[in-house]
């Protein structure tokens, strides 16, 4: 494979190579009308081809750039890969962003061309037009609802594709030689980045930093041609577009794009991929879905589930490892597999996974190994937009769930005094567009990436994280703080949905609680509980008994580990309203923002530190029918038993 | 004008739902058709589509005279409709709502579908085509395979629209499209009917309660009461009727 690649340093002549070497192979498929259409590798190239030759017809110019809003659809592939044919460079955003949230990158880049998919972003590039005079074109794929749309800055895909492919046959050499003038160095693209820290900055790659490391990833997981990839995350995440284009253009393997977010259920059983990726939270709410359909089974099915699952939880996770299992435990396996784990991997359209990625967040342990025990290969590996998402991988057989894998070959990992986990590899970005001064701060000068991760190596060598650095603090008596370590122990549960841990030069640890609609609803349910939607559910006492208890089996779990067996959480209150990421609370990746939570709720963070037992909350809440209204009501405040460091053994 | 109305009367026994109604209908407009409860709004669509018999008045349809229709003659003349009270088979998939839409334009017969081979074959493909297209268009891809009964309300509704579709109408009557919906899917489904008669250029005529939505999609408005037509015009025309306020408000005897 070496020897084929070699020589091919950027995206467009992988794509013209695989053009040449696999043409008549599958590159990306789409379900259109209810059928699986599909682009060979030469289709694409072609489509790229003469997208390419339109763009340049229409003044796109080598460096510039050009933005892109859409889901995952073969068009914006085709339209990232014409951009770098020319030497621009492609900029996707995520497509849920509201119209605001767009305008900085454009202004920051200066950028004049736009590629959106549907009237719905059209629409959010018309109305920050005003503020972003540079953007001077925005092409389009789906023209529905868009008849009346007169502004000259607009043009169909469709037609942009008929320029080009005229542009192309009056002069057909010129993309090969705009090709043939990308250098590894060039840049590939650019990703904002979500923003967890402030104003969203764009992380620039080269070709070389997003191909390097896909490409020795896919060696360590023997990824060929024949390889499946479903497309089902949003594209301005650095980590879709390395499943989704580095990595199939270094080993040639097809993309499916799933119909819309709604299906991706039943797209995924359909097509089967055979290499995977889901953050920790949809590999849970799958787990939740089967949970809540076997709860509803018949006895039989229960108890066969039941049965089978407690054999897997015993030998799966070993028999994957390939380390030795008695045979009659074995055999059992062999019969779970037929009856159980076969079809349930079916429905979750996992059978023909070969290996399986979860990152992003911590993953329960319980979660992790189910997966695992189904002898599904679900790994975790460590990685972010700065450093083209492959840090860590965990090779087949040193599986853990709860380290992120040792180093990908050819980076270099240390650990500085802070506990800050610092990277060096060939697939560090370059820089942070136009911020010399974040791109200081984050890459010193002999080039170690501060990840601002804190962590350590487990006695294997693995990476295990606990937190970020900036949040790591200590209680007011200097007992080690580690909120999301804490945060992550509580997720676990399937009741609770969010947590924010607060408790930094505080006293003690006093946490936010959001439960679960879909798990709390449905032990409602089995309850015959009433309630009227999620505020009310969340204000039962059962409810709080419920959280409760979920609270207390996290401390006794902290009370075995000495270290932060002190941050053991003594009260909390279930917030009235889920954390939304529409309002702020949480990051478009649905990470928490502790800080931007706890000024927001001031008022609830301080009762939990006083001796109040309720606190008073008015608030404006949106309901399911798009009225607004005012909740208030007063927030119950409960304790939780903690537990002393040596009585925990026997609590637990 | 595609469709018009002249003295159109129905009574059953004595009960006198409509009497002496002519209102008209443009092509490619929206028409909305009015009233309190009673008004003789679903009659007067039944009447248009045959399900009733007036029995006094004419309808003029793409300049073809009727003194009543028959409803498989409206059907194949290209009038389609979907019901206050959804009509679909419950225990049957989304797909197979729709598929049954096509029921005219099959020209196979029994064996042949029971077979299927041949003409059948390329039949059912063309039509799975036509109704997958509708599907992308109403956007309930994710639905496809679900039977209907196990649907919330509004999408139910939205598939009921996406079976008279399939009939590729010219005309479609829609008996309130909104009822009992939420606000959300109110929006969506107005959406949807000015995208209908957009993208379809199909001319529609609905009865509607939401006073709202009436007046932002239809282009024209008849209002009825107690079977009589009291105004008919634009909906600020009727918005700004004496009648048509009496109607609604009441008015002292």
């Amino acid at each position: 494979m070496a020897d084929e690649l070699s020589g091919l340093d950027t995206f467009p002549k992988l794509l013209m190579h695989h053009a040449k070497v696999r043409g008549a192979r599958p590159a990306i498929r789409e379900k259109d009308l209810g059928i699986w259409q599909t682009w060979t590798w030469s289709e694409f190239a072609d489509e790229a081809r003469c997208l390419a030759a339109g763009l340049a017809a229409q003044g796109l110019q080598r460096g510039s750039h050009i933005v892109l809003i859409s889901d995952n659809r073969p068009r914006l592939y085709a339209m990232m890969a014409a951009a770098q044919c020319l030497g621009a460079i492609p900029v996707p955003l995520y497509q849920d962003a509201v119209a605001t949230e767009m305008a900085f990158p454009i202004q920051n880049a200066q950028i004049a061309f736009a590629f959106a998919e549907d009237q719905e972003q059209v629409d959010k590039l018309l109305e920050i037009l005003p503020q972003c005079p540079t953007l001077k074109r925005i092409y389009y794929d789906d023209p529905r609802g868009m008849r009346r749309y007169a502004q000259p800055e607009l043009m169909a895909y469709d037609k942009l594709l008929e320029l080009g492919r005229e542009s192309h046959r009056r002069d057909p050499a010129y993309v090969e030689t705009e090709i043939a003038r990308g250098a590894a160095g060039d840049t590939a693209g650019m990703f904002f980045t979500s923003g967890t820290t402030g104003v969203a900055k764009g992380v620039v790659h080269t070709h070389a930093s997003l191909l390097g490391p896909s490409l020795t990833a896919a060696r360590m997981e023997h990824l060929g041609e024949r390889d499946v990839i479903l497309a089902y995350l949003p594209p301005a995440w650095i980590g879709q577009n390395i499943f989704s284009c580095a990595q199939a253009f270094v080993t040639g393997y097809c993309i499916c794009c799933p119909e819309s977010a709604e299906t991706v259920m039943t797209d995924m059983r359909e097509i089967g991929p055979t290499y995977y990726f889901a953050p920790p939270r949809v590999l849970e709410n799958l787990l939740t879905q089967v949970s809540i359909r076997m709860e509803d089974a018949s006895s039989v099915k229960r108890w066969l589930y039941r049965f089978f699952m407690g054999v897997a939880n015993r030998v799966g996770g070993a028999i994957l490892d390939g380390k030795r299992v008695g045979f009659l435990e074995r055999i059992l396996y062999w019969i779970g597999d037929l009856l159980v784990y076969g079809p349930l991997r079916n429905v979750l359209g996992m059978s023909r996974v070969k290996v399986g990625y979860t990152a992003g967040e911590a993953i329960g342990p319980d979660l992790f190994r189910f997966y695992r025990s189904i002898g599904i290969n679900l790994k975790q590996l460590y990685g972010s937009t700065e450093t083209a998402v492959f840090v860590c991988i965990q090779p087949d057989g040193q599986v853990k769930a709860d380290t992120a894998g040792p180093a990908v070959p050819g980076v270099e990992l240390k650990f500085s005094p802070e506990r800050e986990l610092l990277i060096r590899s060939p697939g560090l970005f370059r820089e942070y567009y136009r911020n010399p001064e974040a791109t200081l701060q984050a890459k010193d000068t002999q080039g170690w990436f501060h990840t601002g991760d804190a962590g350590y190596f487990d006695p294997d060598g693995h990476v295990k994280i606990i937190d970020r650095v900036k949040d790591v603090g200590a209680l007011a008596d200097g007992t080690l703080f580690a909120p999301k370590y804490l945060e992550n122990k509580l997720k676990f549960f399937s009741y609770i949905r969010e947590t924010v841990c607060f408790g930094h030069q505080r006293d003690k640890v006093c946490a936010f609680i959001n439960i679960d609609p879909d798990a709390v609803g449905n032990w409602a349910e089995k309850r015959n509980m009433p309630y009227s939607g999620y505020t009310d559910l969340a204000s039962r006492d059962e409810v709080y008994d419920l959280v409760r208890e979920c609270v207390e089996r996290v401390n006794a779990d902290l009370a075995a580990e000495p270290e932060i067996a002190g941050s053991q959480i003594h009260r909390f209150l279930i917030l009235h309203k889920e954390l939304e990421a529409d309002d702020g609370e949480l990051t478009r990746t649905r990470k928490v923002r502790r800080g931007f939570i706890g000024e927001k709720y001031q008022s609830l963070l301080e009762a939990l530190y006083s001796p109040q037992t309720t606190v008073h909350v008015s608030a404006q809440v949106r309901y399911e029918d798009g009225r607004t209204g005012t909740y208030s009501a007063d927030l119950k405040i409960r304790d939780a038993r903690t537990f002393p460091p040596a009585a925990a053994k026997r609590a637990a | 004008m595609i469709l018009s109305v002249e003295g159109v009367s129905l009574a059953f026994g004595g009960v006198r739902a409509l009497q002496e109604v002519s209102f008209d209908v443009k092509e490619h407009e929206i028409r909305a058709i009015i009233g309190p409860n009673g008004a003789g709004k679903s009659s007067m669509l039944n009447v248009l589509n045959g399900v009733y018999h007036p029995q006094k008045g004419t309808i003029r349809f793409k300049d073809k005279l009727f003194h009543d229709m028959d409803s498989h003659q409206a059907a194949e003349l290209g009038i389609a409709r979907t019901f206050q009270n959804i009509a679909l088979f419950k225990g049957m998939s989304v797909l197979d709502n729709i598929m049954t839409g096509r029921n005219l334009k099959m020209r196979c017969n029994f064996l042949q579908q029971a077979l299927w081979v041949g003409a059948a074959r390329r039949e059912e493909i063309e039509h799975r085509r036509a109704v997958e297209e509708i599907i992308d268009f109403l956007e309930i891809q994710h639905i496809r395979k679900t039977p209907v009964g196990r649907l919330p309300y509004g999408l139910q509704k939205r598939v009921e629209l996406g079976r008279a579709l399939a009939a590729e109408p010219t005309v479609l009557l829609l008996d309130e499209p909104m009822a009992g919906m939420n606000l959300e899917e109110k929006r969506d489904m107005c959406r949807f009917i000015l995208d209908v008669n957009e993208h379809y250029g199909t001319t529609i005529v609905l009865i509607e309660h939401d006073m709202g939505v009436v007046m932002d999609i239809s282009d024209r408005v008849v209002v009825l009461d107690y079977g009589r037509k009291i105004a008919d015009g634009s909906p600020a025309d009727v918005r700004g009727n004496q009648a048509v306020i009496d109607a609604y408000l009441g008015v002292a005897h």
